[in-house]
């Protein structure tokens, strides 16, 4: 049974490494739904958050060959209720339909989005939040006849739900494990 | 011995610390840093500095030209198969990067530690489809543990530290190193410092003391406790302890394609081979144990056909270093993450002294009827053609069973493994996880230079051996005396095999063409013999092994001869078949 999972990985930021990362699912036929990469909070060490939609026993194998990555550091999964995530959205209408009507308006403001820029010819608004409330406000521009003329979502980032240990605790408690290995 | 018995060399190169080299030095120098002294490689325009180093260290860098790539790496292979080193393999840009990528597979999904340098066009040119340009990063990424381009020639010293280090630790497996041209005519200090560790990579975890309480405990009370093992043994140097386990506890064992030779053949406890073409006793005992302890193995579909009825009856612990490995074919009850010859060692002092002689009867029993069977027929035939089977068996029996057994793939791969007998560890060369055809003639010659003081035979196949033929040259050049059989039967005789008995004997283009293989060998100036009668086999074999030098013997066997038994594609081991009338 297919459910959607939000993968996480602490990597370093090598050039190639979200190749050799993004191979992994191909080679196991997954389709990414959505991917996000940034700096995490250590400086040098990049976080992927990856949306997929597949089954919980395949999440489990993937992200153990995630891990498995020389430059990975650590990889793990959770379902979307164990962790509180958010994607922006951006969307692009003509400024002259949204000053002729002011449904426009109370659409932005019931849907708590805000206007980023308004010129001449066109206005940005920008909505962050779920994908279904994202894709709410995209339908109830369009129902109002008024079109989006350019529309944008981002990739998700997501923090979990419960305590988790700090990254630089982690490393701390890594180094001390290879200290002791002996090659 | 023709290959000259390499000497003791002072390896230290005297350069200040921080004296100012080029990078092609740098290579050079990592590598004697490291302790390689044998490399395998083909020259060409990308890679052209490094060989011009390379001609001035010859005395302490062995380097063995091959006839193509996939030799070089085949060769790789085999030297780091039989030595535990690191096999170094040397290639040009472009094309000669790419022939790699099919021995950098087989590396990969067979663990073997290789580092491979491939030159590549100068930084300023990458990805202009340049001359001899390709993405070898981008190629290789599936197939390598680890690989890295370097534009800097500062950066070569730390990335072969690293590369060796991923190489050979944990896990083991293949490394490639991709230098521009312009980083290996590039200027540093050269100062070399071994890589003790990497803050992102866990070679192998610590074992858990309960996990292997757990487990001993199982094993002191199991009624029919069954142990395989595979090249992990090998790969941890966990032989003495697998014996010790097995003794103590009392327990039968079988081992895989690659485990062969970690337990001598002749030990009481060793049932023989497991998987599609393995040995009766083990794949059906396999479905009546109760503990199945697997050591240093990953349930390759071949070994556990249909993993729904693979040991469905039997508790599972799994000795493992790889992480991902446990639970990935098959559930473990007991995982217990870590390196074998540790968790071995501490398994050996909490498990019982014990015997279950009359399950391991149980086994002979079965080994009886495949004797009857199966094995009789293929060691000992009566009918007129020659088999695949008995010139194995001679051919072990003449090396004392103390000879490197080197396989290609196919039909003489499965029938070599069946019947040759080891004695020591390290002894049995093969391409397992990819079954590459082709392998065996190059991997032969590196397996002859990773150990010279040993005996080693090739088996291949008519087919096989046409792949890489072209390494006689190698052979030739650099006297290199391998001891080489082609089982000619005329056939892609596995291919033909499943066209007879799956596809109605519609033999679609299996049936190949050769050239008088001798004749061929004596191009090269290699000595060879062609027999096709049994009574001429005995001294033929003699004469290979008694020649100085390399040499190759062509057995001309029955052209349609089939290998049992067989559990079929996604069958149940235990349903194992001992002929094809079983079908």
């Amino acid at each position: 049974m297919k459910e959607e999972f939000i993968i996480s990985a602490y990597t370093e930021n090598t050039i190639g490494l979200l190749n050799r990362i993004t191979v992994i699912f191909t080679r196991r036929h997954v389709n990414i739904e959505s991917l996000t990469v940034s700096e995490s909070a250590l400086k040098g060490i990049s976080k992927f958050t990856i949306v997929v939609r597949t089954e919980r026993a395949l999440v489990e194998k993937i992200v153990q060959q995630i891990e498995k990555l020389v430059e990975v550091l650590k990889a793990f999964y959770h379902t979307n209720d164990e962790m509180i995530y958010q994607e922006i959205a951006l969307y692009k209408v003509s400024t002259e339909t949204l000053t002729s009507s002011n449904t426009i308006e109370q659409l932005v403001r019931k849907h708590g989005a805000r206007i980023l820029e308004i010129t001449k010819d066109y206005t940005v608004i920008e909505k962050t939040g779920h994908e279904k409330e994202t894709q709410d406000l995209f339908e109830g521009l369009n129902l109002l006849g008024v079109g989006v003329l350019q529309f944008i979502r981002s990739g998700r980032i997501a923090i979990t739900r419960s305590p988790i240990e700090k990254l630089s605790e982690f490393l701390k408690v890594r180094d001390a494990i290879l200290s002791k290995q002996d090659d | 011995m023709t290959i000259e018995t390499r000497k003791e060399k002072d390896m230290d190169i005297h350069i200040e610390k921080g004296q100012k080299i080029t990078g092609s030095e740098a290579v050079i120098f990592s590598l004697l840093e490291e302790g390689v002294d044998t490399v395998f490689g083909y020259p060409g325009g990308a890679i052209m500095p490094v060989y011009d180093v390379l001609y001035g260290y010859q005395d302490k860098l062995k380097h063995i030209l091959t006839r193509h790539e996939q030799g070089a790496i085949h060769a790789a292979q085999g030297y780091a198969r039989v030595s535990g080193k690191v096999g170094v393999c040397i290639a040009t840009s472009g094309p000669g990067a790419t022939n790699l990528m099919t021995g950098l597979a087989d590396a990969m999904i067979d663990s073997t530690p290789l580092v491979a340098i491939t030159g590549q066009v100068g930084s300023s040119l990458l990805g202009t489809d340049a001359f001899q340009e390709c993405d070898v990063v981008g190629m290789s990424m599936p197939v390598t543990k680890w690989n890295i381009q370097i534009k800097d020639a500062e950066e070569i010293p730390e990335a072969i530290a690293k590369a060796f280090y991923i190489a050979r630790t944990g896990r083991p497996g293949p490394v490639l190193i991709d230098i521009t041209k312009d980083a290996q005519f590039g200027e540093l200090g050269f100062t070399y410092e071994k890589c003790h560790k990497i803050r992102s990579y866990l070679p192998s975890s610590q074992i858990d003391p309960k996990k292997v309480s757990e487990a001993a405990e199982l094993i002191n009370n199991a009624k029919k406790p069954f142990v395989v093992f595979g090249q992990g043994v090998i790969l941890s140097g966990a032989e003495k302890e697998l014996k010790q386990f097995l003794e103590k506890a009392g327990i039968p064992a079988g081992a895989t394609l690659l485990g062969l030779s970690a337990l001598p053949s002749d030990h009481p406890l060793h049932m023989g081979m497991l998987g599609m073409h393995g040995n009766y006793a083990p794949n059906v005992k396999t479905n009546d144990c109760d503990v199945l302890i697997a050591i240093g193995m990953r349930f390759d579909d071949r070994v556990t056909g249909n993993t729904k009825t693979y040991a469905s009856q039997a508790k599972i612990i799994h000795l493992e270093v790889d992480p991902s490995e446990i639970n990935k074919n098959i559930h473990a009850d007991i995982p217990v993450l870590g390196d074998a010859k540790k968790s071995l060692k501490m398994l050996i002092e909490q498990v019982n002294a014990n015997s279950h002689d009359e399950w391991v009867n149980e086994f002979h029993d079965c080994y009886k009827k495949e004797f009857n069977r199966v094995i009789e027929k293929d060691i000992h035939p009566t009918k007129e053609g020659l088999t695949m089977g008995e010139a194995v068996r001679l051919t072990s029996e003449a090396t004392d069973h103390k000879a490197i057994l080197v396989t290609d793939v196919g039909q003489q791969q499965m029938i070599a493994s069946r019947y040759f007998q080891f004695t020591q560890s390290r002894s049995c060369v093969t391409s397992g996880g990819l079954g590459t055809m082709g392998f065996g003639l190059p991997a032969a010659i590196g397996a002859k230079l990773g150990a010279p003081d040993r005996t080693v035979v090739l088996f291949a196949g008519d087919g096989g051996f046409q792949m890489t033929i072209q390494e006689l040259g190698t052979i030739a050049q650099n006297n290199i005396p391998v001891k080489m059989i082609v089982l000619n039967n005329h056939f892609l005789g596995m291919v033909r095999q499943w066209q007879e008995l799956f596809f109605e004997s519609r033999y679609s283009f299996t049936e190949i063409q050769s050239p008088d293989f001798i004749t061929v060998a004596n191009a090269y100036g290699i000595k060879g013999k062609s027999i096709t009668k049994r009574e001429d086999l005995s001294s033929a074999i003699n004469e290979m092994l008694g020649t100085d030098g390399p040499f190759l013997l062509e057995v001309k066997v029955e052209k349609e001869d089939n290998v049992f038994p067989m559990v079929p594609s996604g069958g149940t081991v235990s349903e194992i078949l001992l002929g094809p009338e079983d079908l």
